[in-house]
């Protein structure tokens, strides 16, 4: 009773905040609705039992991601009105993708309830034990029969992480900003001062 | 406690409601008294140091000082900007209470004493943490202000950076547990050191990691060195400048609970938690939950005394020791500790 009742509740939240997302006309409105999307989604792994996915997905997505999004968001000086001027402009081509992904998920819903191919589905002789819990049950399977897939996935972020540094990242032309932190706290007061005494009415030469 | 609301002729789900609503109540409500007594210990203890008498006249001692102080802000006005984003700026406090709160459902106070015994618990609360940044985002954009804004935008980029390296400090400790479980945990570090240590910390490998831990701690919650979000010299308050009466009294109790969540992270990740400090019988006739609570208090010490005794860091220089110092540092111990455990057969076999 009580998980039927907290999936409706879960599942309501989160298709009526994924509406608020395309729907709040401030953005920065749009991705704390995503936020609380996410946060729904997680609820429902729980609810189903995946409650490494669901922390994972909290972790990454909300605390990390969203973050971002969010920063760059209220940094940025959004023009509602001038961002849905060209919205007659847009409307074929928008329709079109919409179409496409309609189209996308009709065949894989289609092609899911015929169930004949077994993408990532494990042979049952080759199917782990089930450990007792599903943080070792996923560490299991990702290390012993998708090892591969999992190292290449990981070299293909690498990759792509110090592609967006090197894109990114422009040496500074000026010294301004550099500092020596070794340096400066090798420095005493001996070598960074010198005493004067000029005369009266003379200036001081450095 | 859910068999004993059953006992009273309840059905098994509303005993389970009830159960659960009655262990919230116990661990939030002393908490919310525990945070009062915190913060007149944290007022007393940084005027020991600075050779003042603190909070002496309200009540015995001046005890009831942040009884005094709360009950002045729940009788101020609540102002509300004209140009703040009205629902986010309201919500901001409401956040930033509920997540720090939220948090301790996974704390173990004494052998099988926790309100959520789930398997993931140490994820469940760098989860939490991670979204206590956006109360603090939350308020500095909603308060359409330039100097809670500027302290939004540091303290989001803080928390995340020293996000990671604590994400790496945990997988240290989880490497050596086996388990994400906090009272597994706990119960992984009896006899850890020499067979008579309970903890963590006397552990050669694990005891950089704990220093770490405790400064990226201080960083999290936004304590001195690392106050940059309300340097006051800067930005008058902080992301807080804007809020009166409640609404600031929730941040306040948010941010003070959460340096107490740290704190007893602290115990129960390297000091083995509600366990004696020494494997030996007569010590544990002490209630578990005595233990924990005077380390906790021990690590609190710690925080007011870096506080009182240390000065702010630059804006660069933090971000420096986060992102050039700790995160390659904690990197390089997850690689040395996982060949270690490897090399010396902690997990079966060694390969």
């Amino acid at each position: 009773m009580i998980q039927t009742f907290v999936f409706y509740l879960f599942a309501v939240l989160m298709i009526a905040s994924a509406v608020m997302v395309i729907t709040a006309r401030n953005p920065v409105h749009s991705v704390l609705w995503l936020i609380l999307a996410f946060f729904n989604a997680a609820g429902l792994m729980v609810l189903v039992g995946a409650e490494f996915i669901a922390m994972l997905l909290v972790i990454v997505y909300v605390g990390a991601v969203a973050v971002l999004f969010l920063f760059v968001v209220m940094m940025l000086d959004i023009d509602v009105a001038a961002m849905r001027a060209g919205f007659m402009k847009n409307f074929p081509l928008g329709i079109a993708i919409a179409l496409i992904l309609l189209a996308e998920l009709v065949l894989g819903i289609g092609a899911y309830r015929v169930g004949a191919i077994e993408l990532g589905t494990p042979m049952a002789s080759e199917a782990p034990a089930m450990v007792e819990s599903n943080t070792a049950a996923i560490g299991a399977m990702l290390y012993s029969k998708y090892v591969f897939l999992f190292e290449i996935a990981g070299i293909i972020l690498l990759v792509a992480m110090i592609g967006a540094i090197v894109l990114t990242h422009r040496p500074s032309k000026s010294k301004r900003g550099q500092q020596d932190i070794g340096k400066q706290v090798r420095r005493n007061p001996d070598e960074a001062t010198q005493m004067k005494q000029p005369e009266v009415g003379k200036g001081v030469e450095l | 406690m859910t068999e004993f609301f059953q006992s009273l002729g309840m059905s098994y789900e509303w005993a389970w409601a009830v159960a659960t609503l009655a262990g919230i109540l116990l661990i939030a409500l002393p908490l919310m008294l525990a945070v009062a007594m915190i913060i007149y210990v944290d007022r007393k203890v940084w005027a020991a140091i600075n050779l003042r008498r603190g909070p002496n006249v309200v009540g015995p001692f001046g005890l009831l000082q942040s009884f005094a102080d709360g009950l002045k802000v729940f009788l101020q006005e609540t102002i509300i900007p004209s140009a703040a984003n009205k629902g986010i700026f309201i919500l901001a406090p409401i956040v930033t209470f509920t997540v720090a709160l939220a948090a301790w459902a996974v704390i173990p106070f004494d052998a099988g004493v926790v309100l959520a015994d789930i398997n993931v618990g140490l994820l469940y609360i760098l989860a939490i943490s991670s979204l206590s940044v956006y109360g603090v985002i939350m308020a500095g954009w909603a308060s359409n202000s330039k100097y809670p804004f500027f302290s939004a935008m540091r303290a989001s980029a803080q928390m995340i950076s020293y996000e990671v390296s604590i994400g790496f400090i945990l997988v240290c400790v989880v490497l050596y547990a086996g388990t994400f479980n906090l009272s597994d945990i706990v119960m992984a570090q009896k006899g850890h050191g020499l067979g008579i240590v309970n903890g963590y910390v006397f552990n050669l490998l694990l005891f950089p990691m704990w220093v770490m831990f405790f400064i990226s701690c201080l960083a999290e919650t936004q304590r001195v060195p690392f106050d940059l979000t309300e340097a006051e010299s800067e930005l008058v308050a902080g992301y807080q400048t804007e809020y009166s009466s409640m609404s600031f009294a929730l941040f306040w109790l948010g941010e003070y609970a959460n340096i107490l969540l740290m704190c007893m992270l602290n115990a129960i990740l390297f000091f083995g938690g509600w366990l004696p400090p020494l494997d030996w019988a007569p010590l544990y006739y002490v209630p578990g939950i005595i233990w924990l609570l005077l380390k906790t208090f021990f690590f609190f010490f710690m925080f007011s005394w870096v506080m009182a005794t240390v000065p702010r860091y630059r804006y660069d220089q933090l971000m420096r020791l986060g992102w050039k110092v700790f995160l390659p540092i904690s990197l390089l111990f997850v690689v040395l500790i996982s060949g270690y455990l490897m090399a010396t057969g902690h997990y079966g076999a060694a390969a």
